[in-house]
Parts: structure tokens; sequence; C-alpha cells
């Protein structure tokens, strides 16, 4: 009859099989986000207050507080997985992530920023927040994106370099302004900069809903062209591609997914970096929608686990993303030959 | 762009020469030139402007062992590792010190510098091997790109434990937000001279291995070739980038961007020879260090902004003006 299957099917359906499991994962993380906790949800209590049924006591528990956070950490992890996987791809080294090259720290600036001068919070923090990603975002393309053509290996360097310094210099400002605050803002600063889905609201869900729900088409539109960038500036160009056209939408899609991101629930470290090489490891190729999956993961995984794991003490989930992320992200450089050594 | 190399040398000690004249003289109170060297060669400690330049000469000695110190670990460190980015801020040294300073002050209330300095140091050593090792695991050994991820990893992970530490402890928050900026003051001639004496030995093993340097620029197969025993060449390497950055952390706090733009001002300057470049960062970390800590002191009175802001001020647009001028930042 026919020959055995060759190898390439298998290998493009595995992105799917993979991408169908985590989608069956992230649905069981957000059930177990809305019923672990103190106090304990019941299944059916939950399934009744989510059907519209008023339940004394539990319908503020999961309705204002739990089902809206699994909702930001869903989104939010999604945005951070798309945005640095873009980032990554693009710059063709898995250094590029919007948290190492300062984007995500722009955002925080703006944030900080808003925080010591004008006693800024909610939505103005927000805009801050994104008004900080973006200027740092266009600074990165001013000074390292916007050379002249040629050596594409060069540019894209170039470009993770000024990143790094750009996200020291940012660094050392924000450690500034933490000390120009009272010791009370600084310490409020101080938690917003860790990460934290607390202060989860249908509001900033639904602001991140409306974003990804126009930025995640924009992005589906734009991959093919990602693609053909990845054969090389000069290939494309030739296959009828403006190339820094093209660039520069891709980052701009990819910084307002973080700085938005990143102005409702805080940098989340490792959760960018992270998402597209773990993404990469399961389906053996670069996936999106894995990527963004795997980061959805991540964010409640954290979440979940700074609830519960810690007793009384409840941890901002960016503190597990950045405790447990550094490690896991060292266990990978170990074990695979190659991730470390795209350029 | 190459120039000869006495005639760099020469510019750079004038340039240090003039650095500590303004170190000196800047500040709060102004005083000029000819006080300074008054104050110097004949001290009267009943003049207030001789007891302000007192002040500010431990400062300056400071901003000379620190920038001496982060500038040689710096140059050191990207030639061991053939690294353009490497830098104690980027390969997880300075955090790994910086944590296990501020383990220090919130589980035993640390505050000397004896004691900063032991944990700093510790701590550097600690985040030294742990980064190495994991970029040395696995088929391809320490490549430029995994040491780098494996350093931001440990930056990265180390930042949440220590903002988890200061969340929950505000005593320890208020003490760690001055420190973690990088700051030059209040240090007593008796911290510097204990600190200065390990950030010499680190400096004079690097200025005698410059030549080792260059063999490893060159890749362990050639380095090799030349005769040189690369474990042993990079374990003594390794120790001696420790003790710099441990004591220049312990000293000053964090400082970043100076081992990383100094050495590829150098570079610039000498070419890629480490028996130019070393001697040229022990002059020229200072400059930039002293610079931007006078100009800290002037720029946002009556506040003083810290020493590790301005060095990010002054260290960015030198290294993008580095990284646009050269096609590719190589070594």
């Amino acid at each position: 009859m026919t020959a055995p299957a060759p190898p390439r099917p298998a290998r493009s359906r595995r992105p799917a099989l993979v991408a169908i499991a985590a989608g069956l994962l992230l649905f069981a993380l957000v059930i177990v986000r809305v019923l672990v906790g103190t106090p304990m949800v019941p299944l059916d209590l939950a399934l009744r207050v989510i059907g519209g049924e008023a339940v004394p006591g539990y319908s503020f528990i999961v309705m204002d507080h739990r089902l809206p956070t699994a909702v930001v950490a869903l989104l939010a992890g999604t945005a951070f997985g798309l945005s640095g996987t873009i980032f990554q791809t693009l710059l063709r080294n898995p250094l590029a992530s919007p948290d190492v090259i300062g984007v995500t720290l722009g955002s925080s600036a703006g944030a900080v920023i808003a925080m010591a001068f004008f006693q800024a919070d909610g939505r103005a923090l927000f805009w801050f927040a994104l008004l900080g990603g973006l200027l740092t975002a266009v600074l990165l393309l001013v000074v390292a994106g916007g050379g002249g053509p040629g050596a594409a290996g060069a540019a894209d360097n170039r470009f993770v370099l000024v990143g790094i310094g750009v996200a020291a210099a940012l660094g050392a400002l924000i450690s500034y302004l933490l000390t120009r605050l009272s010791l009370q803002s600084a310490g409020d600063a101080l938690h917003w900069m860790i990460g934290s889905l607390s202060s989860s609201t249908w509001d900033r869900a639904a602001v991140l809903a409306g974003a990804l729900a126009v930025l995640i088409p924009a992005l589906a539109l734009l991959i093919p062209r990602l693609r053909i960038l990845q054969l090389g500036d000069d290939t494309a160009t030739s296959l009828g591609l403006s190339v820094p056209r093209t660039r520069v939408a891709l980052i701009l899609v990819a910084v307002i997914l973080c700085a938005l991101t990143v102005a409702v629930t805080g940098p989340l470290s490792f959760v960018a970096f992270l998402a597209g090489p773990i993404a990469q490891r399961l389906a053996g190729r670069p996936s999106f929608p894995l990527a963004a999956a795997v980061g959805a993961v991540i964010v409640l995984l954290a979440d979940i686990a700074g609830q519960n794991l810690f007793g009384g003490t409840e941890l901002p989930a960016g503190v597990i993303t950045g405790a447990l992320g550094a490690p896991f992200l060292m266990w990978m450089l170990t074990r695979s030959p190659t991730s470390g050594s795209g350029r | 762009m190459r120039r000869s190399t006495p005639l760099v040398l020469a510019g750079g000690l004038l340039a240090l020469a003039v650095a500590c004249l303004l170190s000196l003289m800047i500040g709060a109170r102004t005083v000029s030139p000819s006080t300074v060297v008054d104050a110097l060669s004949d001290y009267d400690s009943s003049l207030t402007d001789h007891v302000v330049i007192h002040s500010r000469l431990l400062r300056t000695l400071a901003g000379i062992a620190v920038g001496a110190a982060l500038a040689v670990a710096g140059a050191a460190m990207q030639g061991m590792t053939r690294n353009p980015l490497a830098d104690p801020g980027i390969l997880g040294i300075n955090a790994g010190a910086t944590t296990a300073v501020v383990l220090g002050v919130y589980l035993v209330d640390a505050s000397e510098v004896a004691q900063f300095t032991a944990l700093a140091l510790l701590g550097a050593a600690l985040g030294t091997v742990v980064v190495y090792a994991v970029a040395s695991l696995g088929r391809e050994g320490a490549t430029p790109v995994k040491l780098a991820l494996a350093g931001a990893a440990l930056t990265a992970g180390l930042g949440s434990v220590v903002n988890a530490l200061v969340m929950i402890d505000d005593s320890s928050l208020d003490r760690l937000r001055f420190w973690q900026v990088g700051t030059l003051g209040a240090r007593s001639l008796a911290d510097i001279s204990r600190v200065g004496v390990l950030m010499v030995i680190g400096a004079v093993v690097i200025v005698a291995m410059a030549g080792v340097l260059n063999a490893l620029a060159l890749g362990d197969d050639a380095a090799v070739g030349l005769g040189v025993k690369v474990g042993r060449a990079r374990a003594l390497l390794g120790t001696a980038i420790i003790l710099l950055c441990g004591a220049a952390v312990a000293l000053a706090g964090p400082i970043g961007f100076l081992g990383l733009v100094v050495p590829h001002a150098a570079r610039l300057l000498v070419g890629g020879d480490y028996r130019r470049i070393v001697p040229l960062c022990l002059l020229g970390g200072p400059v930039l260090l002293l610079l931007a800590d006078t100009a800290g002191r002037v720029i946002a009175p009556p506040a003083e902004v810290q020493v590790g802001v301005m060095t990010a001020l002054v260290g960015v647009p030198v290294f993008i003006v580095l990284i646009r001028t050269r096609r590719q930042v190589g070594l």
C-alpha cells in the first residue's frame, strides 16, 4: 500500500499535538486557580457562581478575585510569550527577549517615574508604563536598528548589545528613583517592580483582552513575512519584502504586547525570556501559538504556587518566575547543545 | 584609530590627574585648584576648605580603587571568555556579590565594610562558579552566548530573591536602596586600604597575565598551541576577577558599565593587545568613575546623583558610539 510515513508530516504534527496538550493544561490550571486557595471553593459552587447564581461568600471570591486573576494571568502570559518570541526570532538571538534588551525595564521606569513625580496609580501608571516601553524601543530602533543596510548578523548583534546597555542604564535609573521616594512609596514601587497579579480586575483583563484581540491578528499577518526575513535580509529584499518596514512593524507589535502587560502586572521576569525556547524544545521548532500557551502556563503556575505553597505568606508571581525561571533556564542551557549557539 | 601606546598612556595619566583634581575641587562647596594643592601639601584642619578636600580625598581614593578594579576585571573577563559582552554586571558576578550582601544585611544585620567584603567575595565567587559551570556543561562548552545567558539568568533570578527579601523588611529596604545604587561616599581610609589590598593583588595578577589573555583571546586551541595551561590560567584569572569585583562591590555597591565600556574604549585606542589594554584600563577606569562621581555632585543640586547612575548615564552613550563606529564588536 503506502510507504511508511515520511518524517515531514510527523514533524509538523508535533506542534499541534503539543498545543492541544498545552491548551488542556491551561484549562486545568485556570480551574485550579479558581478553586484552590484560602478558602477552597467547591467545584459545584464555583460552577453555580459562574452560571450567574449569587452564592454568599463565594461569589465575590470567584467572580471579583480569582477568576479575573486567572484571566489576567492567562492573557499576560500569552502576551509576554508572544512578545519574547517575536524579539528572539526577529533578532535571531535567545538573549533578545524584551526583559534582556530593556523594553520591560523601560516600562518599569515609566511607571516608577509616574509614582515618584506624579503620585500616579491605576490608569496613569498604565500610560506611563506604555510610554516608557515605547520610548525605549524607539531609542533602540533609532540607535541600533536604524543603521544602514549591510551585515545583517552585525546589526542583530548590535541591537542586543545596545539593548543590554540601555537595560543596565534603566536599572540604574530605577534604583536612583527608589532612593528619591519616601520609604512607603519605595516599598510600593518595589512591590510593583516584582510583578504581581494581586491587583487583577475585570477592567484590567478587558484592557489586555482588547489589546490582544487587535495585536494577535496583526502578528498573524506579519508571521509569514517574519519567516521570509529569517532567510536573511538580502534574500528577503530580493523576494520583494521591505525589510526595515517589516522589522519596525514586528518590533512595534512586540513592544506594545510587552509594555501593556507590564503596565497591568508589573514586569514578571523570565516569562518572555523562557516561553519561546521552551516552546521550541517541546515542538522541535519555533511556534508562536505554543509560545503563547507556554507563557500563560508559566504565569498561572507561578501565581498558583505563590498563593498556596508558602503557608501564610503570599508571594507575588514575579518572585516565583524569577527564582524558578533562573535555574530552569540554566538547566536548559546545560541540556541543550544548540540553544545557546544561536546567533 | 590606533595610536602609539606611550602617548596614550601619558594622556591617560594626564586625564587621571585632571579627574582627581576635579573630584577634589568640585562639589556642593567648590574650591580653587590652589587651595587643593595647599590642602594636600600643608593641611590645616582649622580651614573649612581643607576639611572639605580631606573628605573628598577619601572619596577620590575610593573612586580610583573601584574604577581601576572594575575596568581591569572587565578587560580580563572579555579576553578570558572571548565575549564582548563580558562585564561583572552582565556575567552575574555583581549579582552574586550584591545578593550575598543583602542576605547579610537581612539575616545578620551586617553593616561593616569588612563584613560586606567577606560576603561580597563569597557571593562573587559563587556567582562566577555557577555561571561558568552552567555555561561549561553541555556539548559546546562555555560559549559567549551561553555565558551571557547564564549570567543574565543568575542576575534576574537573584534579583527576584533580593526584591522579595527587601519587600518583607522595611529597614533592609531603607539601607539597601541607597547602597544598591552604587556610591563612593562615606568610607574611611581603613576601609579603603583594607579592601584596596585585595584589589591590588587582583590587578597585579591580571597585569602579569596580560600575555596569557592575548593567547586565550585567540581561543582555547590556539592558546594550548602557544603553550598556555588553559585550565590553570582561567582559574588564576577567575580568582583575580572575583577579588576585584567583590572588593569593588563591598566598597561602593554594584556599579555597572565601567567593566564593559572602559576596555572597549581602550581597545579602540591601542588595539587588541592586552599588554596595552590592561594598563590603560588601570587609568581609564578611575578617570571615568571620578568624572561620573564629580558630575553627580553638581548635576541636580542640592541632592547628589549616585555614581552608579552617573556611570550608566556616561557609559551608555560611550557604549553606543563604540557599537556604532565598529561594524562588529569583536575582540
